[in-house]
């Protein structure tokens, strides 16, 4: 997949301000970013479902305005909301899908079994889907986003809402599909999700990209090796804060208020926290911990709400 | 249309036969009860009377055979209407499955006119049904009766694919309510179904000349009673297909607007 220059605005509002990509095959590629970002606008073109409003979009080497149903064939899509037909039933839903695709009756079946038994949903087969739970229709989604044999896979927030018993069964199944060579474009607001899947991914901001790398890479290149949180206990009020971070900011490379904490950035976290010591400071509470994509992600698209 | 339409059409096959599996029972409940109802009431009920003090006006023949074709394509607009409402809006908005369907090979017109073909399939089975109660009944006054069925078809066809183009535009399903008071209601009851239009005041009657029903009411009553006449046919025919065809064109055009954007 590579993009130049891509765009989409609906009327004066512009969703995805130009931006360029490159996907390669078999890669676990994702989108990061705050809601309203402009990921899900970007899965939307990449899904071939929605024209581009300027730039240049290829997937597996074709033109969407042109291609759509031939790309869309190759495509697997995992949608934010599930879209499952709840009229019918766990497998009828897969058998049915594929047959959009234009796949035999028989095929259908073997692949509905070999899903159902993949996202470990077997004994729900006969099942409506109302009776699933929010884990069980997500795996169901991708399940049937699979159907196909996609060589691309696209997943708009797959384990939003999800309990973490469902979320690590997810995981594992994705990375077995991509073990088996399929490409994933994945879309998330979980940080840990990010580190867990992609081999590299942007992080998205008001439409543009505001970094781009594999998860090492940007922790290297946008924050410190290590964190040090220093708490201070509730006596402390937010102004002593500013006043504190004063005295500690040459420790680190930067520093972060925030109303109940003070973040250091640094590469030798206990180093830091010995010169906190020795400069007469008491912290309640001291936590050295490694930088995350969540350190990455709060410092590129801020702290503030976006809605 | 093109032969991808129809390879894609033959593709959603499955998913439509497998609808019409679960939802039938219930659908059969309520799409033969009340022309049943209707038919026992107003053709038998109200019938015998007006048979006793003669049907010359009429054209000679008993209530029930007067009323039955008309009944008959006034089911199949209500079926089709009904089809053609919360169903549509429930694949845009509720369910979604339209936006599953279009992020395969599928294309939104092949999605809309899948969505038509099912409820051809809708309508054209139960009005079958009907026209056999009909025939039970005595309410076809000659073979030529039967021809109501494909009639009765086509002026669901003519009513569907407007209403699918209205629902697809719509935000909400409160407008739903108002097809029902100012289109299917009036048109079930002042399209002739009942009584002949020109008993209704003038700006009236003309209002029912515009309703698609009036024209496949006098169509399948004409062919019921042997009075058909060729150059009146023709118009109401093409009067019925228009309605169609540019309703399937707003529809078409409605919901690629409502998934691609």
């Amino acid at each position: 997949m590579r993009a130049r220059g891509l765009r989409k605005s609906y009327g004066d509002f512009e969703a995805v301000a130009g931006i360029d990509l490159d996907v390669r095959k078999g890669e676990a590629f994702g989108f990061l970013g705050p809601n309203g970002a402009g990921k899900s606008s970007t899965m939307r073109m990449i899904g071939a479902v929605s024209p581009i409003s300027g730039g240049v979009l290829r997937i597996l080497g074709m033109d969407p305005a042109t291609d759509g149903p031939v790309i869309r064939a190759r495509l697997g899509v995992c949608p934010q909301d599930d879209t499952l037909d709840t009229e019918l039933s766990v497998h009828e839903n897969l058998t049915v899908y594929g047959r959009y695709f234009g796949l035999s009756r028989a095929e259908c079946r073997e692949r509905a079994d070999e899903l159902l038994t993949f996202v470990a949903l077997t004994e729900k087969a006969k099942e409506k889907v109302d009776e699933l739970s929010g884990g069980m229709k997500r795996r169901l989604t991708i399940a049937r986003s699979l159907v196909s044999k996609p060589d691309l896979l696209l997943l708009d927030e797959p384990t939003t809402g999800l309990d973490p018993q469902a979320r690590h069964l997810l995981w594992d199944k994705l990375f077995r599909l991509k073990q088996s060579g399929v490409t994933l474009i994945i879309t998330t607001h979980y940080m840990d999700e990010a580190e867990q899947l992609c081999d590299r991914l942007v992080v998205m901001d008001g439409g543009r990209i505001a970094a781009e790398g594999s998860p090492a890479e940007l922790i290297r290149d946008y924050s410190t090796r290590e964190v040090t949180e220093l708490r201070f206990g509730p006596d402390v009020m937010s102004a002593d804060h500013d006043a504190l971070a004063g005295k500690v900011e040459d420790l680190a490379q930067r520093i972060e208020v925030l109303p109940d904490r003070l973040l250091l950035y640094t590469d030798d976290g206990e180093r830091a926290v010995a010169a906190v010591h020795e400069r007469g400071l008491e912290p309640a509470a001291v936590l050295v911990r490694r930088s995350t994509l969540e350190d990455v992600f709060l410092r590129l698209t801020g702290r503030t709400l976006v809605d | 249309m093109s032969v991808t339409a129809i390879e894609n059409g033959r593709r959603q096959f499955d998913y439509w036969a497998t609808v019409y599996k679960r939802t039938w029972k219930g659908s059969l409940v309520s799409s033969f009860l009340l022309p049943l109802l209707y038919l026992a009431a107003m053709g038998i009920g109200l019938g015998s009377f007006v048979d006793e003090n003669g049907t010359g006006a009429l054209g000679g023949v008993s209530y029930l055979q007067y009323i039955a074709p008309g009944l008959l394509a006034a089911t199949a607009l209500q079926i089709a209407v009904g089809e053609s409402t919360y169903p549509v809006m429930g694949g845009i908005k509720w369910q979604k499955f339209y936006f599953s369907m279009i992020a395969t090979p599928l294309r939104p017109a092949d999605v809309m006119y899948g969505q038509l073909a099912f409820i051809a399939f809708r309508v054209f089975t139960t009005c079958a049904v009907f026209t056999a109660v009909i025939a039970a009944f005595g309410g076809l006054a000659s073979p030529l009766g039967l021809l109501g069925l494909p009639v009765a078809l086509l002026v669901g066809m003519a009513a569907s694919a407007p209403v699918c183009a209205v629902a697809t535009r719509l935000d909400n399903d409160s407008g739903f309510a108002m097809i029902y008071r100012f289109g299917v209601v009036p048109a079930f009851l002042f399209s002739g179904a009942f009584f002949p239009v020109s008993q209704l005041p003038n700006w009236i009657e003309w209002l029912a000349y515009l309703s698609p029903l009036w024209h496949a009411v006098e169509l399948s009553r004409d062919l019921s009673l042997n009075t058909v006449e060729l150059l009146p046919a023709l118009g109401n025919l093409a009067y019925l297909a228009a309605w169609f065809a540019v309703g399937t064109w707003f529809a078409v055009r409605g919901l690629t607007r409502r998934l691609i954007s």
